[in-house]
């Protein structure tokens, strides 16, 4: 009963999505409007945490390597720690914006990880490039949050940093167990299914 | 002509930018997800479900997208509006 891998990426992939939703959503009307309705404000922070809770099981039901389990796991600590945070913000339990910081190294630890773990090069398959396309992709984005601690009400940071959770989940929608990429396939990648 | 009617007479509001683009959002979501499903129609496991696996019934990406715009639209869209509204209205 256990899901194929890529459907794992793909249930992921609809939580970055919800993400980035919300997250334009706040963007365009302003965090003060967005949060005067108290389940609207604990939506995607608690998205977010919820995500990192379920990597757990990713981490233990799909480790076929320890450096998978490794980057999975990653994940798993980034994500909640980015969530939890959010969510103390939303409370009121925190308040300085510079404790968003967490968003920004977990945009990098996740970044790492997928760089790190990905052993193959860039067009051995479609996975492997999406993997090398996902990790440049959120070292790079990690500026974002930074920026956000020093100008937190900025629309146009609010606007990319939203657009960068769409980005990855259109990424981890086009993510198969095995595909071709731009025509280029392994011959030792194996045969595609499906 | 009665004049207290005249009064009641509700004069159309104009939405303002902000209100328009996040009311765009799900209905784009859902078109997105639309257009995925009708390119790669082998993604919708529903159009042939014979000898299909569990996880290949309910996780159809097209359809999380197409599901994921209308929750926005449906659940968080109106209340957002409103709010919206009245900010706009007491500003």
């Amino acid at each position: 009963m256990q899901p194929p891998s890529e459907h794992v990426h793909w249930m992921f992939a609809t939580g970055f999505l919800i993400l980035g939703l919300c997250m334009l959503g706040e963007a365009i009307v302003g965090t003060e409007i967005w949060t005067r309705r108290r389940w609207r404000a604990y939506l995607w922070p608690s998205t977010l945490f919820l995500m990192g809770v379920l990597m757990w099981p990713v981490m233990t039901f799909f480790t076929n390597s320890t450096i998978h389990m490794i980057a999975h796991g990653s994940w798993a600590q980034v994500l909640m720690l980015a969530g939890a945070t959010e969510l103390a913000l939303v409370r009121g339990k925190i308040s300085s914006p510079w404790w968003r910081l967490t968003s920004a190294l977990a945009l990098i630890v996740s970044g790492a990880a997928l760089l790190i773990h990905e052993q193959n090069g860039w067009f051995f398959q479609r996975s492997a490039f999406l993997h090398h396309l996902m990790g440049w992709t959120l070292v790079t984005v990690a500026v974002i949050p930074f920026a956000r601690c020093i100008r937190p009400r900025s629309v146009g940071l609010g606007s990319a940093y939203a657009l960068t959770f769409v980005a990855l989940a259109v990424l981890l929608y086009c993510d198969r167990d095995l595909a071709p990429v731009f025509g280029h396939l392994s011959p030792v990648a194996g045969i595609p299914h499906r | 002509m009665n004049a207290e009617l005249v009064s009641e007479l509700e004069v159309p509001r104009q939405r303002s930018s902000r209100a328009r683009l996040v009311s765009a959002l799900g209905p784009l979501t859902v078109l997105i997800g639309f257009v995925w499903a009708i390119m790669q129609p082998y993604r919708i496991t529903l159009l042939h479900p014979h000898g299909q696996t569990f996880w290949w019934l309910v996780i159809e990406p097209p359809l999380l997208v197409i599901l994921i715009g209308a929750l926005f639209h449906f659940v968080v869209v109106p209340g957002l509006l409103e709010d919206l509204e009245n900010a706009d209205a007491t500003s």
